[in-house]
């Protein structure tokens, strides 16, 4: 099979039951497969609600090892619509010029690193390095600080050796507190000056909630990035007639984006808690558990998308949920958008062929569920 | 060329004429606040959304089957709801008035 093949494990469930069942340390999870009731429950935040205990909607669960609440992330509207206003704006910047521009020369750099190597392993060298670089113009802070960010690894945010990601989480809160002190010091134009600044409902955020925040946007946008970077390059590696094809129709590049993200789905599922015994397609889902929604199946739903396993480069209708749906959906769309846009612009101007030597494929089990979410690592060489 | 008229959540009232593309394009190129078109118009994000004034229904027809789908479940869906980019702009859409959902 292709390394670019990612297949669908949930298609027999969603045609068959509509959910999934997992276990996850003692709290167990019914995914919700299908396309409607995946939207229909992230559209019901009255009995499916983000705002449980911090770290509970989150699969694998975070609750053992932190207790601050990500914003807007884990807050129900109508609270949710008034912090997401404060930073809405902010989010929106990659659309400016300067940014494009800056993102243009980032990623220009890295590809031209990459022509000069015989073998580059994606993961660490490329995507996790253009993550960090990237996320510098979001926060609008020097570039130097991605050094620290890259430093840390591709497991910083990761629950899965608990005790010991509970420690490796502390560096990351460490590190905001001394960057708000900073910011309090010495206003200026990034992102923790700009929400130590921001009010809501009248009041200022406190400086928990402006943790809440700062968490969110450094680990929302850190594997979701990654893997949609590497996969994305490992796709063209293998048909580079997708990318001809864009370099010679450019009006079809933003359905090609569209669709890379659909057919990986980055991020497979979060939950919701339930405030209320209830159903999800005729299955009981008692009050006090977690449901989850997963994107990644309902992106491969036959009733809905033509063709769902197969990459159709040019999807004009792609109703995905890539980026959730709704109320929560990904404030960070428009910053990765704009890397995968400008990723592509790049590799059609300076690379002719891409190989891939080697790979180790990342596998999430669920349950019974086995999905490819990415690779461990993966070498390629650029031509 | 269509002139088509967006009316914002401000009440901001901007006339705009177009002959090409979809009305979400037309309305991002004239920098209409509370259309973002941020998927570009692949009927995914519904920061396209817009409310048809009802007399002007039978000008923008009503939605496919895919795009009332993912309008069913938003926050702001009314009967005279449509995706701006599912709007082709056309001779039949001159005169139309659409309200900005966002
Ligand atoms: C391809 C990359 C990405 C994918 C596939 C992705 C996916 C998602 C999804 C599915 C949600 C909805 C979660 C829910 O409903 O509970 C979400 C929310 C969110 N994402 Fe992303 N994301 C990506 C990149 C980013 C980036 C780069 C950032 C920031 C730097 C980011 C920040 C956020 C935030 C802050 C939310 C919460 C929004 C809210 O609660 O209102 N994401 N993302
Ligand atoms: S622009 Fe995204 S649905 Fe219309």
């Amino acid at each position: 099979m292709a390394k670019c093949t990612f297949s669908d494990p949930f298609e027999k469930a969603r045609k068959e039951v509509g959910i999934g069942e997992m276990d996850d340390q003692n709290d167990p999870v019914k995914m919700v497969l299908g396309h409607k009731d995946v939207r229909r429950c992230a559209h019901n935040h009255k009995t499916f609600q983000s705002g449980a205990e911090p770290g509970r909607i989150v699969v694998p669960s975070e609750v053992n090892i932190r207790d601050i609440r990500q914003i807007p992330f884990e807050v129900d509207p109508p609270q949710h619509g008034s912090y997401r206003a404060v930073v809405e704006d902010w989010f929106k910047r990659p659309l400016e010029e300067e940014y494009t521009a800056q993102l243009e020369k980032q990623i220009g750099v890295l590809i031209d690193e990459a022509l000069t190597k015989d073998s580059v392993e994606v993961i660490n060298e490329f995507s996790l390095v253009l993550q960090s670089r990237a996320l510098t113009l979001l926060f609008n802070v020097p570039f130097s600080e991605s050094e620290t960010w890259i430093s840390w690894g591709t497991h910083v945010f990761r629950s899965e050796e608990t005790a010991l990601d509970a420690g490796k989480a502390q560096v990351l809160y460490d590190y905001i507190d001394k960057k708000l002190e900073e910011s309090k010091q010495n206003p200026g134009d990034d992102f923790y000056s700009k929400l130590l600044a921001a009010e809501v409902d009248g009041k200022k955020l406190t400086d928990e909630e402006i943790k809440g925040v700062v968490v969110l946007t450094f680990s929302g946008g850190r594997d979701t990035v990654i893997n949609a970077v590497t996969n994305s390059l490992a796709y063209f590696a293998e048909n580079p007639a997708s990318l001809e094809r864009i370099k010679n129709e450019p009006e079809i590049l933003n359905f090609a984006i569209e669709e890379l993200v659909r057919y990986f789905s980055p991020l497979t599922h979060m939950g919701r808690v339930a405030t209320e015994d209830t159903q999800v397609c005729e299955h009981a889902i008692q009050a006090d558990t977690r449901i989850s929604l997963n994107w990644a199946s309902a992106n491969r739903d036959a009733t809905v998308f033509e063709k769902a396993n197969e990459v159709v480069i040019d999807r004009k209708i792609n109703p995905h949920v890539a980026f959730g749906f709704g109320t929560h959906n990904c404030l960070g769309a428009t910053h990765a958008r704009q890397i995968l846009k400008v990723l592509i612009k790049t590799l059609i101007k300076k690379v002719d062929s891409i190989e891939i030597l080697e790979a180790d494929e990342n596998i999430e089990t669920l349950g019974e569920f086995k999905r490819k979410v990415g690779f461990n690592s993966i070498q390629m060489k650029f031509n | 060329m269509a002139k088509i008229t967006f009316v914002t959540q401000a009440n901001e009232t901007i006339t705009v004429e177009g002959n090409s593309g979809n009305v979400m394009e037309l309305a991002v190129q004239n920098k209409i606040k509370g259309i973002d078109g941020n998927c570009g118009g692949v009927c995914s994000c519904a920061t396209c959304h817009v409310h048809v004034e009802p007399e002007h229904w039978n000008k923008t027809g009503a939605p496919s089957a895919m795009e009332s789908d993912m309008l069913e479940f938003d926050e702001k869906v009314s009967d005279h709801s449509r995706l701006s980019c599912q709007m082709k702009v056309t001779e039949e859409l001159d005169g139309v008035v659409l309200k900005v959902a966002n």
